[in-house]
């Protein structure tokens, strides 16, 4: 009795080391996520509860009964009254830990009555948000620069962990997560909102969160989903409503603003400057900076003739994918201005040099009518 | 049950195959590789089942090298993420249908038939057929490694639409490769099923087969419900692939999530094809070491045959993610926790068979009791996996991938170990070198736990599976975790060794090999001579 006494403190004693070192389960910052954390702490001492019986047992045994030290076999092999306990007793176990675990997951899926929706899509290899009913939609992409990857320089503190722009939601408020897929399955996953659902294209998934607490919170995808299934994380920065309210309102304004550089008439060199970072962020992974591309899946567009001798196969193709290929189709993910530079881009760089300015308003037709 | 044939006609039919065996072409035929090509002999079939077994053991457990070597640390060093995706999808397809599957299939060829007393398997052709099916499909699923696109890369799992839409073009082969080797799990496992039901030594119940031969013919029976249904799906994987079909196309109307239920329905029973057989090795070794008779046999069979038909009703807690609705988290949740009860009575009828028995520690005996110890903690991990809310966050992370390399590493892999260990006497005549044993032994154990003890911490961190990189905070439980892996992997070839060595000579060993051994198979010669129990044996089913 004493010892287990002993070892169920040292284990306690450790078990606050082992939180403050990040080897457990995060607690999080919403109710759901606390009570989650709070079965899996039942569940882990239970099962090192029945360890300690199990192991002690049979190491007992082990050592009680050994050749070496004289023992003698017995001959019983039956006995219905200790089969029929530790068939019930386990049971029992089972029951009680059923019951908290129900109501759990009742709470976690009652999606009713949310202060906000936000639509989650995942494409390979981004996430796209939007905010439903607000006109406010981005695309979150990984920050991590290629070259510390690849080891050629320093790794950042949220290295594989950051994006260009988190979600950004308020604090204390319900959110229910919308989720869909446009290609693959993906997984939206941030372990301190203890919210993990998949992302099925054809489907829409629903989850919900309400944080209580404003700050940063990192994740990833969880399902594979390709080849760079590590490098699409998930960033959520969670700020007080006023605050959120003025982001939103900010966002608006700047969707305003970028809608009227749809009509101006835009310069080659323009062009090719936003063109240059749209492709870096969304096109690169597959088409390879360089415009090499990895056939056969991904085909080269340096030096692509067909993509060059017509321009609108070329619009074409951006803009609604190809069917049953890896090419997603780009109309709601990019708006017109960045649609126009990052196909100027692509007719213009790596020796391939049509001269071509492809202008927005060109785009903005074809994309306003589907 | 109707299993007990009547001695006399039982008896008379052996006969009649005997005396048909002595005077067959089996002792002049043919010779060097015919021999092996055209063998009807179970116990040769065996030794080919089981040496396909090893090789693809070392080469799945080559790419899980490639696996460890570029997650030794962050960053991307050795591989592109498109090949460590293959990587991990030929590693774990290898070792699931080439390494384990064939590896029970072999022990099966082998022991069945001298445990039971039969003179060989019920269809010795439809055996031979039956291996012979998968070095064509392995070398066919290998081969995808050299085509345009590369290999499979879409997981063991094959989730739809990654594994058709956006597939790489050999995944017809990667579809053909996996009918072959269903076909042959099929006919191997009618084959097991017609051997126990028949070919019982007279005077021989269900209930005095060794436990062995009870879990291989439950397996059987899970093998023959669910690998049609892996046969149907990979159908409309390639329908949808080249026929135009929307089975698992959303835009065409399908279902994504239809492919996961129809995947999990065939996948549950056979991770427990994987296991059971396990079970059924260790309850006869134990016995034997402890030198006392198994603690509640007829418990062994009743819950063994619980937890195959439990394994019909848990499949969707693969899916707690995918957007199941409330009622069916909650049906999955329960039914899963219970496979726990019955798991719970083996472990606790094997420790109380130790319990004032006689024991002693002969290298099949340590890898049984290891087989206890850490399949137990897979076990503990897999109930805390069953608990729905919590699985949300453990799903699709490291956690998972220790768990279930808990149940089949030291689980099932190590009950092979343990088998081949506790067998070899009797298959070449000779003990296995003993101090090599103990080192291959140690050195596993240590590898083994150091592999898989830290992917514990990492996913509960959150560190997500089958990624090629990952973020700073799991650097030193990915670098343990590799060490442990290369030193599992390179202690490997210590069990080539004494698997060779022992083939070669060695110490002598008596028919009855094992001082505490008792059923049928240590009542013939060792080696086995090619033909053994041709005339039924005399069978006094005192044992249990």
């Amino acid at each position: 009795m004493r010892l287990v006494w002993t070892v169920g403190l040292v284990s306690a004693g450790l078990s606050s080391k082992v939180l403050a070192n990040q080897w457990n389960m995060p607690v999080g910052v919403t109710d759901v996520s606390r009570e989650i954390h709070s079965l899996h702490m039942i569940i882990f001492w239970i099962c090192v509860a029945i360890g300690v019986v199990v192991f002690g047992a049979l190491f007992y045994s082990l050592f009680r009964y050994r050749r070496s030290r004289g023992a003698r076999a017995s001959n019983f092999h039956e006995h219905t009254t200790l089969e029929i306990v530790w068939t019930v007793v386990p049971l029992l176990i089972l029951v009680a830990m059923a019951i908290p675990a129900t109501a759990t997951l009742k709470k976690m899926y009652d999606t009713s009555e949310a202060d906000l929706d936000v639509m989650i899509t995942g494409q390979q290899w981004r996430w796209r948000y939007s905010y439903l009913g607000e006109e406010v939609a981005f695309t979150s992409n990984l920050a991590t620069p290629r070259s510390q990857v690849e080891g050629k320089s320093a790794k950042s503190e949220n290295y594989l962990l950051e994006v260009d722009e988190p979600l950004v939601l308020p604090v204390g408020q319900k959110v229910r997560l919308l989720m869909t897929s446009d290609d693959v399955i993906h997984s939206w996953w941030v372990p301190d909102l203890a919210v993990k659902q998949d992302a099925v294209p054809g489907f829409v998934n629903e989850n919900w969160v309400r944080i209580n607490e404003p700050g940063i919170y990192r994740g990833q995808c969880a399902e594979l989903c390709g080849k760079d299934h590590a490098f699409m994380p998930v960033v959520v920065k969670a700020v007080e409503p006023p605050e959120f309210e003025s982001w939103l309102a900010q966002r608006k304004e700047a969707a305003a603003q970028a809608a009227l550089g749809v009509d101006r008439e835009w310069a080659l060199e323009e062009l090719m400057t936003r063109g240059e970072q749209v492709y870096a962020t969304i096109c690169a992974s597959c088409h390879m900076p360089d415009g090499q591309g990895s056939p056969p899946a991904f085909p080269a567009l340096a030096g692509n003739q067909t993509m060059l001798d017509d321009a609108d196969y070329h619009i074409e193709t951006v803009i609604n994918g190809v069917s049953g290929s890896a090419m997603p189709a780009f109309r709601s993910t990019l708006n017109a201005v960045e649609l126009a530079a990052v196909i100027t881009y692509e007719r213009n760089a790596w020796g391939n040099d049509t001269g071509e300015a492809i202008q927005p308003a060109r785009i903005a037709e074809l994309i306003d009518s589907p | 049950m109707a299993s007990h044939l009547p001695t006399g006609s039982s008896a008379s039919q052996q006969q009649s195959g005997a005396a048909e065996m002595t005077s067959d072409t089996h002792h002049s035929g043919p010779t060097g590789l015919m021999r092996w090509l055209l063998t009807t002999n179970h116990k040769e079939i065996g030794t080919l089942y089981l040496l396909f077994s090893l090789a693809m053991f070392f080469i799945g457990g080559l790419f899980a090298m490639v696996v460890r070597a570029e997650l030794f640390q962050p960053g991307l060093q050795l591989v592109q993420p498109e090949f460590f995706n293959q990587m991990t999808t030929m590693h774990g397809l290898i070792m699931v249908f080439g390494a384990v599957m064939p590896a029970f299939v072999g022990l099966a060829n082998w022991m069945v038939p001298l445990q039971i007393g039969a003179p060989d398997m019920a269809l010795p052709r439809l055996n031979n057929f039956s291996f012979w099916l998968l070095p064509v499909a392995f070398t066919m699923l290998l081969a995808t490694l050299v085509m345009p696109g590369g290999a499979p890369n879409f997981g063991w799992t094959f989730y739809a639409p990654l594994s058709t839409t956006y597939a790489p073009p050999s995944t017809t082969f990667f579809i053909f490769s996996l009918h072959l080797a269903g076909i042959s799990s099929i006919l191997g496992a009618i084959n097991i099923i017609a051997t126990i039901l028949n070919l019982r030594a007279p005077g021989m119940r269900m209930m005095d087969m060794p436990l062995f031969v009870w879990t291989w013919l439950i397996t059987a029976f899970l093998l023959i419900a669910v690998m049609p249904v892996l046969a149907g799906v990979i159908t409309m994987m390639l329908l949808d692939i080249h026929f135009g079909t929307s089975f698992f196309n959303a835009a065409g109307g399908g279902d994504p999530v239809l492919f996961q239920h129809l995947f999990w329905f065939f996948g549950h029973p056979e991770v427990y094809i994987m296991i059971l057989p396990a079970f059924g090795i260790v309850s006869v070794i134990i016995p034997t070491f402890a030198r006392k008779r198994l603690f509640g046999y007829a418990s062994m069979v009743y819950a063994t045959a619980s937890i195959a038909i439990l394994s019909f009703l848990v499949w969707a807690h693969h899916m707690f993610v995918v957007g199941l609705p409330l009622t069916a988290e909650l049906f999955f949740m329960y039914s899963t926790m219970l496979i726990s009860v019955p798991t719970g009575v083996k472990v606790f009828n094997w420790i109380t068979t130790l319990f004032r028995g006689s024991l002693t520690f002969e290298p099949p005996m340590l890898f049984a009791l290891a087989f206890v110890v850490l399949f137990t903690i897979g076990g503990f991990s897999g109930l805390m996996l069953a608990i729905s809310p919590a699985d949300f966050q453990y799903h699709d992370t490291y956690f998972v991938v220790a768990h279930f390399h808990y149940v089949l590493v030291p689980g099932a892999v190590f009950a092979i170990m343990a088998a081949v260990y506790y067998w070899l006497p009797k298959w070449t005549g000779h003990y296995p070198h003993l101090r090599l044993s103990q080192w291959h032994f140690w050195l596993s154990v240590v590898g083994v736990n150091l592999t898989f003890f830290p992917m514990h911490f990492a996913g509960l961190a959150g560190m997500p599976r089958r990624i090629p990189d990952y973020s700073l905070q799991f650097a030193d439980f990915n670098m343990i975790t590799s060490i442990g892996g290369f030193l599992f992997g390179l202690s490997q070839l210590l069990f080539v060794l004494v698997v060779v060595l022992c083939v070669r000579g060695g110490r002598k060993a008596p028919a009855q090999a094992w001082e505490g051994a008792e059923d049928l198979e240590w009542t013939v010669p060792s080696p086995a001579p090619l033909h053994t129990f041709e005339t039924p044996p005399d069978f006094t089913p005192y044992r249990h």
